[in-house]
């Protein structure tokens, strides 16, 4: 079991001109092995929610659990994948994807082998002494999936996992960590402001209002599984994909 | 004219030939060929020059007499060498502990860095020729002093940057080593130590081009042996053409000190591959 829930979450940074309220009263809940999504725009407060789950920063108010026990301010409970990958420049992509295994003191070489097998599954097969600088922003971001998988937590925060990469490569990431995700039956908790990407991969999904971010919408989403690309084209997708953006304010 | 074409278009080449081993060394010989080129055109005309206006060899030797003074006084000159080497070599590891020594609590503590700093730039302030005197006649003619105008004139560099550098960890980086609940020492050796290297080497780039002539300096004033003690002998004896030699010893022994710093950058750095 590994449920995480945030609990009316509040966060506002002291500025030189007032306080800046960035989250307001968040909650929500991702159940053992879901798929959830939260999406909302720029500035929203996603980023700094992610930081609170992952121990990083305080929030205001409120509080977070992970299967019913508080852990809010603590960290090294989550596996955590950052905005851009934050692949260490001088260490290869295997000693890269077993980063969290050297933080903790573990069997790096143990983890290195097990990093090794992983290496084709991710797409990286022959890269294992590359160093990123050598690397393309699809193999990057793989590296830094691989390294939050290798993390070994049931709970995955992935903060815009393919936000900075072209639609192609796009497309085929998210169907790689679809399979990764079923095959791995990990909790996932997402960020991302793209709606086609959020209903391909989820089982619910959040809408944040703008900043401060409030939950404006929960919405559990009845889609088959396992999904493909073609889903994008059913009636269903396009019915949700028009709540989730009237939600947003994208569309009236 | 022909000829000059072929050249440029042999440079486009060398442009593109950047990857292979013998692009490299092209590389390589189109850094060094210019300023060895200009220089081998000064010295001629200086040979020239002093022959026409029979300028007297205590004021500005011909580079010919010069070669002939290196050569006569090679064997005095590789015991002054050995010395002066010395004198440098400990005093810039003195300089690079104490420097990465103070970095680091500087790191450590605001209050510190706060009491630290302008104590650190005072000493740069203050000129080292009037110092330099002081040490010897605290220390007396030993090592020591030397050592310490050595240090003293090479650990700012060496501070600033390494301060400067460990701040300069990507945030990003930073907060994933603290998500995997990393304490201080291990984001330190496993992120900012080594995002810190390519301005530490800078600074110590910095550093070792001072620390020669520190040394020289600190000998000059009072010692035994070394460059500087060479330089003031010949000084007395009129013989600008040894101080000439002291002079161009000196800076080949700088640069030859600053190549091996540049290598070990290469090497410790590697993944800054802008040479790929
Ligand atoms: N340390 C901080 N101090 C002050 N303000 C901050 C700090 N961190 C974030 N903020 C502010 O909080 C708000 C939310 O930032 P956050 O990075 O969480 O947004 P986001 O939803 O992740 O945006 P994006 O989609 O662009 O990544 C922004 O207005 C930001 O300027
Ligand atoms: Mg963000």
């Amino acid at each position: 079991m590994s449920v995480i829930e945030v609990d009316a979450v509040s966060k506002s940074y002291p500025t030189p001109d007032g306080a800046l309220d960035a989250l307001e009263q968040v909650s929500l809940i991702a159940r053992s092995g879901e798929f959830v999504s939260v999406i909302g725009p720029s500035g929203c407060g996603k980023s700094t929610l992610f930081n609170i789950i992952a121990g990083l920063e305080e929030p205001s108010a409120g509080c977070v659990r992970i299967d019913d026990v508080e852990v809010t301010d603590r960290r090294g409970r989550v596996a955590y994948m950052p905005q851009r990958d934050a692949l260490l420049p001088w260490r290869n992509v295997l000693d890269n994807a077993v980063l969290a295994t050297v933080v903790q003191r573990g069997d790096v070489r143990a983890a290195r082998r097990e990093a090794e097998a992983l290496l084709g599954d991710f797409g990286l097969e022959g890269f294992g002494e590359a160093l990123p600088a050598t690397l393309s922003g699809g193999m990057r971001q793989r590296v830094a999936l691989l390294r939050t998988v290798l993390w070994r937590r049931p709970i995955m925060l992935l903060d815009e996992p393919f936000g900075a990469l072209d639609a192609l490569t796009r497309a085929q990431l998210q169907q790689w960590l679809l399979g990764l995700w079923s095959r791995l039956d990990h909790t996932i908790l997402m960020v991302t402001h793209d709606v086609d990407e959020a209903l391909l991969l989820s089982d619910r999904v959040y809408v944040l209002t703008p900043r401060p971010g409030r939950v404006a919408l929960e919405l559990a989403l009845d889609l088959p599984r396992p999904r493909t690309y073609n889903i994008i084209a059913s009636a269903a997708f396009l019915r949700y994909k028009t709540h989730l953006l009237r939600a947003l304010g994208q569309i009236m | 004219m022909i000829r000059k074409e072929r050249l440029i278009r042999q440079y486009a080449v060398w442009h593109d030939a950047s990857a292979t081993w013998g692009g490299t060394l092209l590389r390589l010989a189109r850094i060094v060929a210019p300023p060895l080129l200009l220089v081998a055109g000064l010295v001629l005309g200086w040979e020239l020059l002093v022959g026409w206006l029979a300028i007297p060899g205590w004021l500005l030797p011909a580079p010919s007499r010069i070669v002939a003074a290196f050569v006569d006084s090679l064997p005095v000159l590789t015991g002054h060498v050995a010395a002066t080497l010395r004198v440098t070599a400990i005093g810039f590891g003195l300089a690079l502990v104490a420097g990465f020594g103070l970095a680091f609590l500087i790191d450590i503590s605001p209050l510190l860095r706060r009491a630290l700093y302008p104590l650190l730039v005072a000493s740069q302030t203050v000129p080292i020729v009037a110092v330099a005197p002081l040490l010897v006649v605290g220390f007396g003619f030993g090592m020591l002093p030397k050592v310490l105008v050595v240090a003293l004139v090479t650990f700012f560099p060496i501070v600033v940057n390494t301060v400067d550098g460990l701040q300069s960890a990507d945030r990003d980086m930073t907060q994933l080593l603290r998500a995997m609940n990393a304490g201080y020492g291990q984001i330190l050796r496993l992120l900012r130590i080594p995002a810190a290297l390519p301005m530490i080497f800078t600074g110590v780039k910095i550093a070792i081009t001072y620390s020669i002539i520190g040394a020289v300096l600190a000998e000059w004033i009072g010692a035994s042996s070394g460059l500087g003690v060479y330089i003031a002998r010949s000084l007395r004896a009129f013989r600008t053409d040894q101080v000439f030699v002291a002079a161009f010893v000196t800076s080949l022994l700088t640069i030859m000190l600053f190549a091996s710093t540049s290598v070990l950058e290469r090497w410790l750095v590697y993944w800054k591959g802008n040479h790929s």
